[in-house]
């Protein structure tokens, strides 16, 4: 079973949910942007959540399917069509052995997974097998794919997808696809809004900037410019400054770590973020909001809103609940339809 | 080590995850060997819902899963994770860390290897020769690993060769390039952009994703360079590749 690649896209990764346990020696942890919707990708075929993925950025790519494959689209619209006719996403699809799905610039979102009952073939390195695409290692061959790259999958030995593909093969006679009719409760996580508020708690460093600072990094709106990427998105909006300058040691910074260098222009660190940083931190996005600011396009407005460290907990663990109910809801699903 | 040394360390929060403990403000042998204990102890001790630590020159961070230690959302996750760590913290003092010998590090200076060897001599008014003697001299301390994979913060430099950094950055370092910054000096174990002043190149493997230790040193090493010439380098790089 395998996926050939015939255009790769912007930017199309294999993520899993991230390298961990090797920060102290350097190596970033990496991973799926959104792993929210990367997750949902993976219940949808019924994967275990961690499972790789594919993760195409902004334009994704065009890719032949051999065989008959069990997938999942979730995360950005990227109008995806298999053989030229629209496939709907967050649900499952059963891809047909000779068709093609193609893929347009993203509508809404930046970031599409692509999760393949019983998951692709690559090697885990370090306990992963998230690209780590500056070191170039883990993925396919530690890089973004390219076009005529060969990805061998897995075949599928969960009851629920096997059975799942069965009906739904019965089916697509005659079809180049075929996908069940439900659709899971959409929760506020898929739905990716022109310009989101994403909220954010104060930083270790926040005491540090001048009172213009601190109020104007709540009230103004930042632009997610065009310079953002895996490692960091770069802001352009209100100038940040320190009351007086300071030099600080490096340390750790993490996922959602919002940054300043001495130019004033803050930096939010994503998923491919450095594990350690010497700029003073104003704020840390919160966890339950780091899958919307994943799917944030470079060129769009953001704004930030201050919560507590109780709030930003409460809400990512209300996420959680959420992602168990839909687990359930899913797999109640799988084996009714 | 008393409990009254650990009592002013502090705690906060990064993001929902992690937790950074603060020991001082100032870099020293005594507070990197307070972190070291710390460090050695979450080794010995692994505990469910926490995942990892970042020990930093005054800092080390402990990064926990808030879904698990909740419970799936009973407790609050931050409660939990403070009382844990005030518990490693009140038995970390009894840790005892072992001296490590330390790990010789073969360098070729100079030449196309150190392009701004002669740079550092001038900038510092002194020979070349002054500069590989300054530098293989001092026995280092490996404060943390940080910047790329196995990229280590070395201690213990001789001011006498600190140079600022390159006013413009190359856009590409050869691995196992050895540079000074400031004060400080590092070796860059994978190929990267970066602003250092580049006076020599080891042909050890710093750091290699498929080796059981991909990171050759580790926070807590001692270091020590060694001057070799070109044809010992080259021989060394012949043997690693094998």
């Amino acid at each position: 079973m395998s996926i050939k690649v015939v255009k790769p896209g912007l930017l199309t990764t294999i993520q899993d949910l991230g390298r961990q346990g090797h920060q102290q020696e350097g190596v970033i942890v990496s991973g799926a942007m959104d792993t929210f919707a990367m997750r949902i990708a993976n219940l949808l075929v019924s994967n275990p959540e961690n499972t790789a993925t594919l993760e195409a950025t902004l334009q994704g790519p065009t890719l032949y399917f051999e065989q008959d494959q069990l997938i999942a689209l979730t995360g950005a619209d990227m109008a995806a069509s298999i053989n030229g006719k629209p496939v709907r996403m967050w649900r499952p699809l059963l891809v047909r052995g000779g068709s093609t799905l193609t893929f347009k610039t993203a509508r809404e979102g930046c970031r599409c997974y692509i999760a393949v009952s019983g998951g692709m073939n690559v090697p885990k390195v370090m306990g992963s097998a998230a690209t780590y695409l500056r070191a170039g290692f883990g993925g396919y061959h530690g890089r973004a794919l390219q076009a005529d790259d060969v990805i061998h999958c897995r075949k599928y030995n969960e009851t629920d997808a096997a059975a799942l593909s069965a009906r739904l093969s019965d089916e697509a006679i005659g079809e180049w696809f075929a996908q069940p009719n439900w659709t899971l409760e959409p929760q506020p996580y898929m739905v990716y809004e022109e310009q989101p508020v994403i909220r954010a708690m104060r930083g270790i460093e926040y005491e540090l900037f001048d009172e213009t600072s601190q109020e104007g990094f709540w009230q103004h709106i930042f632009q997610v410019t065009p310079q953002s990427d895996r490692m960091g998105y770069r802001l352009l909006g209100q100038m940040l400054q320190l009351q007086e300058p300071k030099e600080l040691l490096s340390s750790a910074v993490t996922f959602g770590t919002v940054q300043v260098p001495p130019q004033g222009m803050p930096i939010i660190l994503m998923a491919d973020h450095q594990t350690t940083g010497g700029y003073p931190r104003i704020a840390q996005v919160i966890a339950a909001d780091l899958p919307k600011l994943a799917q944030v396009q470079p060129g769009k407005n953001i704004q930030f809103k201050e919560v507590s460290l109780q709030e930003a907990n409460a809400f990512y663990l209300k996420q959680e609940m959420d992602l168990e109910q839909l687990k359930s809801a899913i797999s109640l699903k799988l084996n009714t339809t | 080590m008393n409990r009254k040394e650990l009592l002013p360390i502090q705690l906060f929060p990064l993001g929902e995850k992690a937790v950074l403990l603060q020991f001082e403000e100032e870099v020293s042998e005594h507070t990197h060997a307070k972190i070291q204990a710390v460090a050695r102890y979450l080794d010995l001790h692994p505990t469910p819902g926490m995942i990892e630590y970042v020990p930093a020159y005054t800092t080390l961070t402990v990064y926990y899963d808030p879904w698990l230690l909740s419970e799936k959302g009973k407790i609050d996750p931050y409660d939990k994770i403070v009382t844990m760590l005030q518990e490693v913290l009140s038995k970390a003092k009894e840790q005892k860390t072992d001296k490590r010998t330390p790990v010789e590090i073969p360098v070729c200076y100079g030449g196309d290897f150190g392009p701004d060897l002669q740079e550092v001599a001038e900038y510092n008014n002194l020979s070349t020769e002054n500069v590989i003697e300054l530098h293989s001299k001092n026995t280092y301390l490996v404060h943390m690993i940080g910047f790329a994979p196995g990229f280590p913060y070395l201690g213990g430099m001789d001011k006498r060769i600190a140079t600022p950094r390159k006013k413009e950055p190359r856009t590409m370092i050869p691995k196992g390039s050895v540079g000074i910054a400031g004060e400080q000096t590092g070796i860059y174990p994978i190929e990267t952009p970066g602003g250092w002043q580049l006076i020599g190149r080891t042909p050890l493997v710093l750091f290699d994703p498929e080796r059981e230790q991909p990171s050759l040193l580790k926070a807590g090493d001692q270091v020590k360079f060694v001057p070799v010439s070109e044809k010992e380098f080259q021989k060394q790089v012949k043997q690693y590749e094998h």
